[in-house]
């Protein structure tokens, strides 16, 4: 749920990457703090195992321009992606404005991908949210790899609503900011149409 | 639909304000704040210079989420109130009206005993103002919410230069 403060003038969102077990949800957020002018975000908070696996969440606030005289801040917030992290999930699911579906292209990574999205379904159904009402985008992540499934595939599986998609290689940064700038831009689209 | 977003105008910010400089200085806290349940800082009253406090809202929330989750294991609706001791300040957060979070951060000045007593008075006080605010958000806009339909596409993209 968006938050828009009259008195600092500030409207605040909440976006959360979701996706399978080492898609590279948090490989985006490292990017996103590495390249973003330190004027512009806060630090970034990582609750993550000794393995540097996600416990519970990591989080950066990014604050853009003003829009109308009104500042614009994003949380940027991750899931844990194991299977065994369900009720962490759910928490952080509470209150999205909009998702970044971080897609594995890896060919075995196929089932992962399939079972999280379906699982990000359920999770928001749980908490009376529709995907089809959500801003939402797909990112397929780890286009260098060898064995990757082709795009045209992966959209057939987990894009069969057209939404905005792009390929990325979370690692290097490719992709990174055309996948964070086109969910914003839904986020705002959605906060404009009514609040 | 929980899309709809929370709004808080000039006159309530004022309001909450008021209550929680109140609750600073008669549980001689060192820092109250205010958070919304998805981790937005609402307001704050102390010294807040040197410290990161969307951080802290942000944690916070997390916190009383997982709690919650705790607490809906165990068939409780929720644990309303958390207590974090620690060597030199500690962090007494309460649940307000089921949807906003109170944080007040104390040293050896104060006392949980007195906290707690501040806290309940104000809780009262901040319900009641949220409740409103709450119940306006999911009344009809009105002309002056609506000025964010008047954001372009053109805006939007300016963002990113």
């Amino acid at each position: 749920m968006s938050f828009i403060n009259y008195s600092s003038r500030e409207i605040n969102c909440k976006i959360v990457y979701y996706g399978p077990g080492l898609c590279g949800k948090t490989t985006n957020l490292q990017f996103i703090y590495k390249k973003t002018n330190p004027e512009h975000r806060g630090k970034m908070i990582s609750l993550a195992t000794e393995t540097e696996r996600t416990l519970f969440f990591d989080f950066l606030p990014l604050s853009l321009g003003d829009i109308k005289g009104f500042k614009t801040r994003f949380h940027l917030y991750t899931v844990p992606g194991q299977i065994f992290y369900d009720a962490s999930r759910k928490l952080i699911l509470k209150g999205v404005d909009g998702i970044v579906f971080v897609a594995d292209s890896q060919v075995e990574r196929m089932d992962a991908n399939i079972e999280s999205f379906e699982n990000m379904k359920a999770n928001l159904k749980e908490q009376c949210y529709d995907l089809a009402n959500i801003p939402y985008i797909i990112q397929y992540n780890k286009r260098d790899l060898p064995n990757v499934v082709p795009v045209v595939e992966m959209k057939k599986v987990l894009n069969v609503s057209g939404v905005p998609d792009f390929e990325a290689v979370a690692a290097t940064g490719h992709g990174v900011f055309e996948t964070l700038k086109a969910v914003i831009k839904l986020v705002l689209i959605e906060l404009k149409k009514g609040t | 639909m929980p899309t709809s977003s929370l709004i808080m105008f000039e006159e309530e910010f004022k309001q909450i304000t008021a209550i929680i400089d109140r609750l600073l200085k008669d549980a001689n806290a060192k820092l109250v704040f205010l958070v919304d349940k998805d981790g937005q800082l609402i307001a704050s009253s102390g010294d807040t210079r040197d410290l990161d406090t969307t951080s802290l809202a942000s944690l916070t929330a997390g916190n009383i989420a997982a709690t919650g989750g705790l607490a809906k294991l165990l068939g409780e609706k929720e644990f309303s109130i958390l207590f974090h001791e620690g060597e030199k300040d500690n962090i007494h957060i309460s649940i307000v009206g089921q949807r906003v979070i109170l944080v007040v951060i104390f040293d050896n000045r104060s006392s949980l005993g007195l906290v707690r007593l501040r806290v309940k008075k104000a809780s009262e006080e901040l319900n009641t103002i949220i409740k409103k605010l709450l119940h306006r958000v999911e009344a009809k806009p009105s002309a002056e919410e609506n000025l964010l339909a008047e954001i372009s596409d053109a805006d939007i993209d300016k963002l990113f230069h």
